[in-house]
C-alpha cells in the first residue's frame, strides 16, 4: 500500500501542471466540465485501453473535470476509435445524432484517422471522417495517456 | 530441423465426418480450428481442415480434405459435435461452402444489414460489391415466447468504455431465460489482409498480428511469430524462448490485474478497481522500461525477440514482482474479506463442466469449470524448466474465475522470477532465411484468455495465402450464453466481466 501511495504522489506531479491549465480552460468554456462518450468502431481495444488508463488513480483525468459518460445525450463530445467496420458505420451516426449541440468529434488512435493497419479492407470504411466532421485528432498506437490529456488540453486552448 | 507437433491426415470428403467424429471422442478434444482454404486462382476447389487438441501426443491433430473442383458443400459436422457450429457459420459467409445438415447458417460477421448475399471475402476471386449495391437483409433472433416473457436489447454501443456487440436478453421477471449475443461489429477483415502482406516473414507483418487485439499482443505476435518459425524451419535460440515466456506472462499479470478490477466495480465496489488499475498501470509502465512499448509492441520478431533483457532491465524485472506480489496479497484479501462482494461472486454465472466439455469451452474460462487445459502444460517448452503448475478450480462460478486469475497471477510472478534466473546470457534471434519457403503450420500461445492459435500456409515466394486465427473469445462466448442462465440480469456485467473476452479477437 505505501508503495502504492508513494507511486501515486510522485507520479501526481508529472500530471499536475498539465492537469490545473485543463481545469481552468474547462471551466471557462464548458462551464466546469467537459463530458465525452466513447464509441469502438472497430478498435483492437488498445485504444480504450490507455482511455481507461486516465481515469485511474494515477492520472485521475476526472479531478479536472472531463468524465467519460454512458450516454451520448449527456455528452459534449464523441472520442471514436477503430477504423470503422462496416458494421459500426450506423451505430456511430446514430450516437452522434443522439448527442445535443454544440458538440465535437474526437478521433483518437492511428486507426480513427484513416483506417490505419486495416486501410484498403474489403470491410472497413476507412477512418470517422466518412461519416462523420472530425474536430480533433489525437494520434498514436495507442496514443499513451499523457499524450491524450495533452492533446485535450492543447484542443480546448484553441 | 524438423518440427513433430502437429500431424495432417489426409481423407476424402466422404470420409471427413467419421474421422472427425472419431478424432473428437479419441482425443477429448474439443474443435480447436475449422476452416477452409481456397486452391484457386485458376481452379474452383476448396480444402476443409478441422484440428483437434492430442494432449497425451503433445500435438495438433488436423484432418484435411480436399473438396472435387466445382463443389462447394460438404457433410456438417456440427450436430454432432458443438463446438464445431460457429466455424461452418464462419465458411458459409466467408467462403459460400454449405455444411449440410447443418440448421443454423446466420451470419457471424459480414451482418445482413450491410453486406449483400454472394459475395464471399475469402475466396481467391473476390470482388468487393461496388458502393452502390445495397443490402436489405436482417438478422433473426431466437424467439423465445410465454407469458411474462419479455427481451431486453442491449447494444452494440455499450455504457462503459468497451468494445461493441449486441445483447438479446430474453427474461421473465428477473432471471435470464436466453441470452443471444450477435456479434461482428469490429469485423476488419483480418484474414484477407494478412494474405496482402508483401512478406510473410516481415517485420510488417509481425506488427500486424500485433494489432489484432490490443489486449493480447504479445500471444498474437507469438503465435503469429511461432507459425512462420515452423514453416521456415526456424529453430529459436533458448534465450529468446525466455524472454518470450516472461512478456508472456507479464501480459497476462496486467491483464488479469484488469479484469479483478474490473469484477470488483460491476459490483459497485470501486476501491480495490482504483488498486487494480494502480497495479496495471505499473506493469504497462515496466513493459515500456524494459521493453520499449506498454503493450510490449515491437519485441517479437520471426526467429526470436528484437530486445534483451540485459542485465539492468533484469533488476527492474526483479524489483518490480516484489512490489506487485504484495500489492496483489493486499488486493487479494480487500476482495476475499468482504462479505458483499462475495454474496456477489459466489454461485453467480456457474458454467457446468459438463456444458464447457461440449462447448469446447477453453482458456481460463476452461481451467475454472474443472478442464485441466492450459498450452503451457501440454507444449512447455521452457516452462518445463520453471515446473509449471496448472491452476484449475471446479465451481465454474464467478468466484471460480476470480481465483483463477488470482492463482494465476502468483504462478506468473514465480515463474518469470525462475525464467530470470535460469536464462543464460545468448543469442536472441536465430539467423534470417535468405530464402522463404512454401508450407504451412499452427503458430499458438497461451496468451491470458487462453489458447491463441494461427494457421498460417506460405507460397514459395514468401507470400500469405491463408491465415487462419482462432481467438480463445471464439469458442468462449457461447459459454457466457450460457453461463448467466437462471442469473438475474443485473448480474450480467459481472458474469461478462468474469469472462472478458475480446471483441476484435472474436470479430476478426
Amino acid at each position: 500500500m505505501k508503495n502504492i501511495l508513494k507511486n501515486r504522489i510522485m507520479k501526481g506531479v508529472v500530471t499536475e501542471k498539465l492537469g490545473e491549465d485543463l481545469k481552468a480552460h474547462i471551466f471557462k468554456k464548458f462551464g466546469r466540465s467537459f463530458h465525452i462518450r466513447e464509441v469502438d468502431t472497430g478498435s483492437c481495444n488498445g485504444c480504450e485501453s490507455e482511455i481507461i488508463a486516465t481515469t485511474n488513480p494515477i492520472y485521475d483525468i476526472q479531478r479536472f473535470g472531463i468524465d467519460f459518460v454512458a450516454s451520448p445525450r449527456h455528452a459534449d463530445a464523441l472520442l471514436v476509435t477503430g477504423p470503422v467496420s462496416k458494421n459500426m458505420a450506423m451505430a456511430l451516426r446514430k450516437t452522434y445524432d443522439a448527442m445535443p449541440e454544440p458538440k465535437f468529434v474526437i478521433t483518437l488512435g492511428d486507426c480513427a484517422l484513416d483506417g490505419g493497419a486495416f486501410k484498403g479492407s474489403y470491410y472497413v470504411v476507412g477512418g470517422v471522417k466518412e461519416v462523420l466532421p472530425v474536430d480533433l485528432h489525437i494520434p498514436g498506437c495507442p496514443p499513451s495517456p499523457l499524450t491524450i490529456i495533452k492533446s485535450l488540453l492543447a484542443f480546448l486552448d484553441t | 530441423m524438423e518440427y513433430r507437433d502437429e500431424i495432417y491426415i489426409d481423407v476424402k470428403p466422404e470420409e471427413f465426418r467419421s474421422k472427425c467424429l472419431e478424432l473428437h471422442k479419441k482425443l477429448s478434444s474439443p474443435v480447436m480450428m475449422y476452416f477452409a482454404v481456397d486452391e484457386g486462382p485458376g481452379k474452383k476447389a476448396f480444402s476443409v481442415y478441422c484440428a483437434f487438441l492430442d494432449w497425451a501426443g503433445k500435438r495438433w491433430v488436423l484432418v484435411r480434405m480436399q473438396l472435387p473442383e466445382g463443389q462447394a458443400r460438404f457433410e456438417s459436422i456440427s450436430k454432432d459435435v458443438f463446438s464445431a457450429a460457429l466455424f461452418e457459420r464462419e465458411m458459409k459467409e466467408m467462403f459460400g461452402l454449405e455444411p449440410e445438415g447443418n440448421p443454423d447458417l446466420r451470419r457471424l460477421h459480414l451482418h445482413e444489414e450491410v453486406w449483400l448475399e454472394g459475395f464471399y471475402p475469402l475466396r481467391k476471386d473476390f470482388i468487393p460489391p461496388e458502393r452502390a449495391q445495397k443490402a436489405e437483409g436482417s438478422y433473426r433472433f431466437k424467439k423465445v415466447e410465454g407469458e411474462g416473457i419479455f427481451e431486453v436489447p442491449v447494444g452494440p454501443v455499450h455504457a462503459g468504455i468497451i468494445g461493441p456487440g449486441h445483447f438479446r436478453f430474453s427474461a421473465a421477471g428477473e432471471p435470464v431465460i436466453n441470452l443471444e449475443a450477435r456479434l461482428g461489429f469490429t469485423h476488419r477483415g483480418v484474414e484477407k489482409l494478412f494474405e496482402k502482406m508483401p512478406s510473410a516473414g516481415s517485420d510488417d507483418a509481425v506488427s500486424f498480428s500485433e494489432r489484432v487485439s490490443g489486449d493480447s499482443v504479445f500471444a498474437y505476435s507469438t503465435a503469429y511469430c511461432q507459425a512462420i518459425e515452423k514453416i521456415y524451419g526456424i529453430l529459436i535460440p533458448e534465450r529468446a524462448q525466455y524472454i518470450r515466456a516472461i512478456y508472456l506472462e507479464l501480459e497476462r499479470i496486467y491483464n488479469h490485474a484488469n479484469d479483478i478490477g474490473g469484477m470488483a466495480v460491476d459490483v459497485g465496489f470501486t476501491f480495490p478497481n482504483a488498486f487494480a488499475s494502480i497495479i496495471k498501470e505499473k506493469t504497462l509502465a515496466l513493459n515500456e522500461k524494459i521493453s520499449g512499448s506498454r503493450y510490449l509492441k515491437g519485441v517479437n520478431t520471426v526467429g526470436g525477440v528484437n530486445r534483451d533483457l540485459g542485465g539492468s532491465e533484469r533488476k527492474v524485472l526483479l524489483d518490480f514482482l516484489d512490489g506487485i506480489s504484495k500489492d496483489f496479497r493486499e488486493l487479494k484479501r480487500m476482495l476475499l474479506s468482504s462479505i458483499s462482494f462475495m454474496d456477489r461472486a459466489d454461485k453467480t454465472g456457474i458454467l457446468k463442466k459438463k456444458t464447457a466439455v461440449d462447448l469446447g469451452i477453453v482458456g481460463l474460462a476452461a481451467r475454472a469449470s474443472g478442464i485441466p487445459m492450459d498450452l503451457r502444460k501440454t507444449f512447455p517448452g521452457v516452462y518445463s524448466a520453471a515446473n509449471f503448475k496448472l491452476v484449475r478450480e471446479e465451481e465454474g462460478d464467478v468466484l471460480a474465475r476470480l481465483n483463477v486469475r488470482l492463482r494465476e497471477i502468483e504462478e506468473s510472478v514465480r515463474l518469470i522470477r525462475e525464467f530470470a534466473r535460469i536464462m543464460a546470457p545468448a543469442d536472441i534471434s536465430a539467423a534470417k532465411k535468405s530464402a522463404p519457403e512454401a508450407g504451412c503450420g499452427i503458430g499458438y500461445a497461451e496468451g491470458w484468455r487462453g489458447p491463441v492459435l494461427f494457421w498460417i500456409k506460405t507460397d514459395a515466394s514468401g507470400r500469405i495465402e491463408r491465415c487462419k486465427i482462432v481467438d480463445p473469445s471464439f469458442h468462449n462466448w457461447q459459454g457466457l450464453c450460457f453461463a448467466v442462465l437462471g442469473n438475474i440480469i443485473p448480474d450480467f456485467p459481472l458474469c461478462n466481466k468474469s469472462f472478458d473476452l475480446s471483441y476484435p479477437g472474436n470479430d476478426l
